[in-house]
């Protein structure tokens, strides 16, 4: 609970006025239009004019999926170190002090257990604010403790991706992050678990090529942005014109990798009816309404 | 095959092989017995090789495992390998020119061997992408280990590529997804998988055949998480710095052996494996079969265990108090509440 202070309660998605700093505009990259950040938070940040979907913090996410107060945070003292002692226009010491500083957070993924409907589960919750969300030894053994946990307590796994990749201030030691965790989800499913991954905006690269496209579901946000290598170095590589909605969330449901896009209104709904079929202890068929 | 492409760092060994050849030239000639002159500059070659090799820069380690005339999979496996059956395809959608498989026989040992491969000419190299495999390389590297798993062989994998390819059709057809399911896959097979990276070891793709129970890397490979140029490229924004984003990103084999990540380092020839690719090759096939001689006699619960084991201890982390919490904001967001 560390994370989120004393006084936190996820009652409602909904947020009162006054918490909400005045005078905050942004424009949407969907549209163009100027909105206010008020109004976006009532949408759960999605652009009212054009249903583009803009970051959620981890606070809201959480608040969004899960049941009230059944958050529980697992693993949220581990830091990152510099093993490479990195250092280029900036260190990665300084780096990772500036984006605790900006965010609130010790490093890029919340996970913990809690309940979605009546479902009992493993949720890791990534957070592209911190570090463009990329994945270092920290974010590498959380997700791989949440995995192993829920494979322990016989829990599905929901995992809320957004990440640029492996992290590079952490050199190899990220890229092996890729097949550690995968080796968890291997163990997990192997123990006939579920596994649910939800894409959101942007997520690629190391994560996409490890747990996040490993997913017995996949479900992505309307026009995240999905995929392995970068535009600009696919445009500069291939030298080829890339087509209309490349990488987008519809471009890979229309290809065949989603399972579903949903919009962010509907993700809780969904989720419970995937769980309701995928779980262990699978909810009781309720009688047909007669 | 005496190597004709000369890295700058290499100059001065080239100078004085020209003027070997010219003293070759000059003797014959002439009909004059230069022999003692040859011997010493041979002599002098050898030392200045030596000299350079020991003190290469991570950068100059990248070069010479991009040499053009570094030995390749195929290579390596017509070198190392006898009774090589080649077979193709991922029974999907196609076969892909960058992903070399097949049985083969090493040592005392019939294997599964699967490994990138580049090519040598300006057409083979459009066939195999510069060594950068496609989607179908991933699912047909899967369907070999599989295969062989089925039937008890151990699995031999080489490692010699830029990157998966990044390409319209890769994404089209889901590379990430093809890489994370052998990442997953790798973990559940019950074989020995003996694993070694030969040149470059460009990222994820590397990585979508990496998993094993003992990683081998060539003294001259690297392994990195990010290229040098794409690593400066963000740093520096310039590729120019190639250079100094090799040493801080720590892909030399020496490095990945110091954070536990490889576990053994095989050498090379004097003058890298484009000097003497035979040498090579005798080498390689030496700590590839001292691997399998071991393996096969682990029985395969245990082998599982194990490679589970090796890769979750991998990474770097300060395990900090159970209750701290960063300084700054608890959270940037309305919804944390006030
Ligand atoms: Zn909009």
């Amino acid at each position: 609970m560390a994370l989120f202070g004393k006084k936190t309660r996820y009652t409602s998605v909904t947020v009162r006025k006054r918490d909400i700093p005045d005078g905050l505009w942004v424009k949407c990259p969907g549209c163009g239009e100027i909105v206010y950040r008020n109004a976006l938070a009532e949408a759960l940040q999605v652009c009212p004019k054009c249903q583009y979907h803009f970051p959620m913090s981890r606070a809201e996410r959480i608040a969004l999926l899960t049941e009230p107060a059944s958050w529980s945070e697992w693993d949220a003292h581990l830091r990152s170190a510099d093993p490479l002692e990195f250092t280029g226009a900036t260190s990665y010491r300084e780096k990772l002090e500036e984006n605790i500083r900006t965010t609130g957070h010790p490093d890029a993924v919340s996970c913990g257990g809690a309940r979605i409907g009546p479902h009992e589960v493993a949720l890791g919750v990534m957070d592209f604010a911190f570090l463009g969300g990329s994945m270092g030894s920290v974010v590498g053994e959380k997700i791989t403790r949440l995995i192993e946990r829920a494979t322990a307590e016989r829990r599905p796994v929901v995992i809320v991706c957004a990440s640029g990749g492996a992290r590079m201030y952490e050199g190899m030691l990220s890229l092996m992050q890729m097949a550690k965790t995968s080796a968890a989800c291997a163990r997990h499913r192997d123990a006939g678990l579920p596994y649910i991954a939800v894409l959101t905006n942007p997520t690629t690269a190391g994560v996409m090529a490890s747990f996040a496209t490993l997913g017995d579901v996949i479900i992505a946000e309307p026009g995240a942005l999905i995929g392995f290598a970068g535009p600009r170095v696919i445009r500069e590589t291939t030298q080829q014109e890339l087509p209309p909605g490349f990488q987008t969330a519809e471009f890979l449901l229309d290809h065949g990798l989603l399972d579903a896009v949903v919009h962010r209104r509907d993700l809780k709904t969904v989720l419970i009816r995937l769980l309701d079929y995928l779980a262990p202890a699978g909810a009781a068929v309720p009688a047909p309404a007669p | 095959m005496p190597s004709t492409y000369v890295l700058p760092f290499e100059k001065p060994i080239a100078e004085l092989e020209q003027k070997l050849r010219e003293l070759h030239r000059f003797s014959e000639e002439q009909d004059i017995d230069v022999s003692g002159e040859i011997r010493r500059i041979e002599e002098k070659i050898r030392e200045l090789r030596r000299k350079i090799y020991s003190e290469l820069t991570p950068w100059q380690q990248v070069q010479v495992a991009r040499h053009p005339q570094r030995p390749y999979t195929r290579d390596y496996i017509g070198a190392m390998m006898r009774e090589f059956v080649e077979l193709h395809g991922d029974r999907r959608f196609g076969d892909d020119a960058a992903m070399v498989g097949g049985f083969a026989t090493i040592g005392s040992h019939r294997v599964m061997v699967i490994g990138t491969q580049k090519g040598r000419d300006t057409k083979s190299n459009v066939r195999c992408h510069f060594g950068c495999a496609l989607p179908e390389g991933y699912r047909k590297a899967l369907r070999l280990m599989r295969l062989a798993a089925r039937f008890g062989r151990p699995i031999v994998t080489l490692i010699d590529t830029p990157g998966a390819y990044p390409g319209i059709e890769s994404e089209e057809r889901h590379i990430a997804e093809a890489i994370a399911v052998n990442l997953r896959e790798m973990f559940t097979l019950p074989v020995p998988i003996v694993v070694a990276v030969i040149g470059e070891g460009g990222s994820g793709g590397a990585l979508g055949i990496g998993v094993g129970d003992r990683i081998l890397i060539l003294e001259h490979a690297y392994y990195s998480v990010i290229s040098p140029e794409g690593c400066a490229a963000i740093l520096w924004k310039d590729r120019a710095y190639a250079d100094r984003a090799a040493a801080v990103l720590k892909l030399t084999a020496a490095d990945l052996r110091r954070f536990g990540l490889v576990d053994e380092v095989v050498p090379e020839p004097e003058g890298g494996a484009h000097a003497a690719p035979a040498m090579a090759a005798t080498l390689l096939a030496a700590a590839i079969t001292r691997a399998l001689d071991d393996l096969v006699r682990v029985p395969s619960a245990e082998l599982l265990d194990a490679r589970y084991r090796k890769f979750r201890q991998m990474g770097i982390w300060i395990e900090g108090a159970a209750d701290a919490v960063p300084p700054g904001p608890r959270d940037a967001d309305p919804a944390a509440g006030a």
